[in-house]
């Protein structure tokens, strides 16, 4: 969208703007190092195998060639790895969601009670502590609890956003008045009702921005699944990507349609929640 | 009441430079037991999945075990070892390097860019679109592009060109192979901190820079005194959520080098998690509790060095 508004030229009457014109040219120079990678993703990965073997980048695909993607789609067998992935992710965006915004609603509306404050600290702490440091740990205790499969994984997911997603949530819910759920208490409503009906959708935007990182963060961890689930085949999208490696080989065409398919998704995301990745992200920083 | 508001100045004590924390009075009126059942799940998942392995954890740092079967309490020699261990005290110091670098490098390139997309130019909303976009696409992903760049396509535009250094691939050179993973590092994280500069440039308001330009102020010495100072809370928040982040760096490490050439740019992350999967587990616990503890002493020195100079938050 914003790709359609900016390239039509003069949009507006006060285009008479003196735009800095070096500044614009160094920046679309450094958008070529970043459109650099996806590039050649895209143009090897409609290659066919023949013309792929070559290994060059910039060369265009002659002929164009869906074949490396029917090919990796049935040689990786993505349609159970994406199932995988989207089970965890969704799992992910609506338990983080629900937990975060319960928690840090009690937490808000009992400040003055040290438990609750004292719990927000608790949670703060998750920011401290890196994956790594209790990652072999976890990676033994959910195979006893028979979690080593895609649910602990999503359960983990859950947990290690907490901090960050209940920071945001009371950040937020400091800024809503008292005196809308005071009205509607008088008129008989119970905490869980001002929740669900009141507090809950003035969350919106907040739950959006948690939605979507919850979502990024998921579809894109490769360290999680690929220490805690133990069975190969309900591996996640990102592992399948290392897993495979070797059987791309210099299928060069087959292994960027993999990449490709694996990174469509979460740049579609992207494209479309755009605007609470960026206020989620500054927001969650400088709070 | 149920809200910190702020308390009116009271008479008996007019100097207070900052309101206490308000006291938990003893009659506060009766709390809805449905709190707790909100709290309860954050608390219950919080504790299960990552206190509990700390400590369980923790406790086997002093044991010989492998992960499963007997073990026996052993001290502090895991400890010990760890710090007598080649391999691991190399990965602590490539991944502080590693980490160093690739913070300086990623703030810098960051901060300009930010200058760069808060200024009158044009595609504005295309550009940031475009910046912000690497942060979004799989770390071990992504690294599996840059192999590729990496040995095929940078050797072979060297060849034509003429370049003797880089004909070969860096990845497979144990001297040069770490500059690959800051440059993958730094593409794929900079949006995050380019995004906090660009909410920190916004800030400041035009007409500093308006009364600057009357008073003669050169562009330089104006990012320099004026700029730089004002955005200075913002660098900090970068720096330390940068250097966390590489210190912990493992996905994008596991796709470009694999640790590679030999252990040359094996992270303390890898280190830990190849361990255990070589059957070590007590030994590395040991080594994934100096890190914590290394990673705390580095927030914290970081957080001392700048204070003061941070003016955000409450």
């Amino acid at each position: 969208m914003s790709t359609a508004s900016t390239s039509t030229a003069p949009r507006r009457m006060r285009a008479r703007v003196r735009y800095n014109v070096p500044a614009t040219i160094i920046l679309l120079v450094c958008a070529i190092t970043v459109a650099i990678p996806l590039f050649v993703t895209i143009n090897m990965s409609l290659k066919t195998t023949a013309q792929a073997v070559d290994g060059r980048a910039f060369t265009l695909p002659a002929p164009l060639s869906g074949d490396a993607f029917a090919e990796a789609w049935s040689l990786t067998d993505l349609p159970r790895a994406l199932s995988v992935s989207i089970f965890i992710t969704a799992i992910a965006v609506v338990g983080e969601i629900v937990i975060s915004s319960l928690a840090a609603y009690a937490i808000v509306r009992n400040w003055h009670r040290r438990l609750f404050r004292w719990s927000f600290f608790y949670l703060l702490a998750a920011m401290f502590i890196p994956f790594p440091v209790v990652a072999l740990p976890q990676v033994q205790m959910t195979g006893m609890l028979g979690l080593d499969n895609p649910v602990g994984v999503a359960a983990l997911h859950i947990v290690f956003a907490l901090a960050f997603n209940t920071m945001l949530f009371t950040a937020f819910l400091r800024s809503i008045p008292i005196s809308l759920e005071e009205s509607m208490r008088i008129d008989g409503a119970s905490t869980w009702q001002v929740f669900w009906r009141l507090i809950f959708p003035l969350l919106g935007p907040m739950s959006a921005t948690v939605g979507i990182f919850a979502f990024l963060q998921s579809w894109n961890d490769f360290m999680m699944p690929s220490l805690i689930i133990s069975d190969p085949r309900l591996q996640t999208v990102p592992v399948l990507q290392s897993m495979f490696q070797d059987q791309f080989s210099n299928n060069y065409n087959v292994s960027f349609a993999s990449y490709l398919m694996a990174m469509a998704p979460a740049i579609v995301a992207y494209l479309l929640a755009q605007k609470w990745v960026i206020s989620g992200l500054t927001q969650g920083a400088v709070k | 009441m149920s809200e910190t508001t702020s308390t009116p100045p009271r008479a008996s004590t007019p100097q207070r430079s900052s309101a206490p924390p308000p006291k938990e009075s003893p009659n506060s009126p009766k709390i809805d037991p449905i709190y707790y059942f909100f709290l309860f799940p954050a608390l219950l998942a919080f504790t299960l999945a990552i206190t509990v392995p700390a400590i369980v954890g923790f406790g086997y740092s002093f044991t010989n075990s492998i992960g499963f079967g007997d073990w026996e309490f052993t001290g502090i020699r895991n400890y010990i070892a760890v710090f007598r261990d080649e391999g691991i005290v190399g990965a602590y110091l490539f991944t502080l390097g590693f980490a160093l670098v690739t913070v300086i490098i990623t703030n810098a390139i960051a901060f300009f860019l930010a200058l760069g997309l808060t200024s009158r130019i044009r595609f504005q909303r295309t550009l940031r679109t475009v910046f912000v976009l690497p942060m979004v696409i799989s770390g071990i992903i992504i690294a599996y592009v840059f192999k590729f760049l990496f040995s095929n396509t940078v050797p072979a535009i060297a060849q034509t060109l003429g370049i003797d250094a880089l004909s070969q691939s860096i990845l497979a050179n144990e001297n040069l192979a770490w500059i690959a993973l800051v440059i993958v590092h730094a593409w794929s994280t900079i949006p995050p901190a380019l995004l906090i500069y660009i909410a920190g440039l916004v800030t400041v308001p035009e007409e500093v820079y308006e009364a600057a330009s009357i008073d003669g102020a050169s562009p330089a010495s104006k990012l320099w005194h004026i700029t730089l100072p004002l955005v200075s809370g913002y660098v900090v928040i970068n720096t330390i959520l940068g250097f966390k982040g590489y210190l912990n760096a493992y996905d994008i490490v596991v796709g470009l080098t694999d640790g590679g050439p030999g252990v040359a740019t094996r992270t303390v992350a890898m280190s830990i998690i190849r361990g255990f999967e070589g059957g070590d587990f007590g030994y590395q616990m040991a080594n994934a509790a100096v890190f914590f503890v290394i990673s705390i002493v580095i927030a914290v020195l970081q957080l001392r060095l700048t204070r003061g100079k941070a003016s955000f938050g409450s």
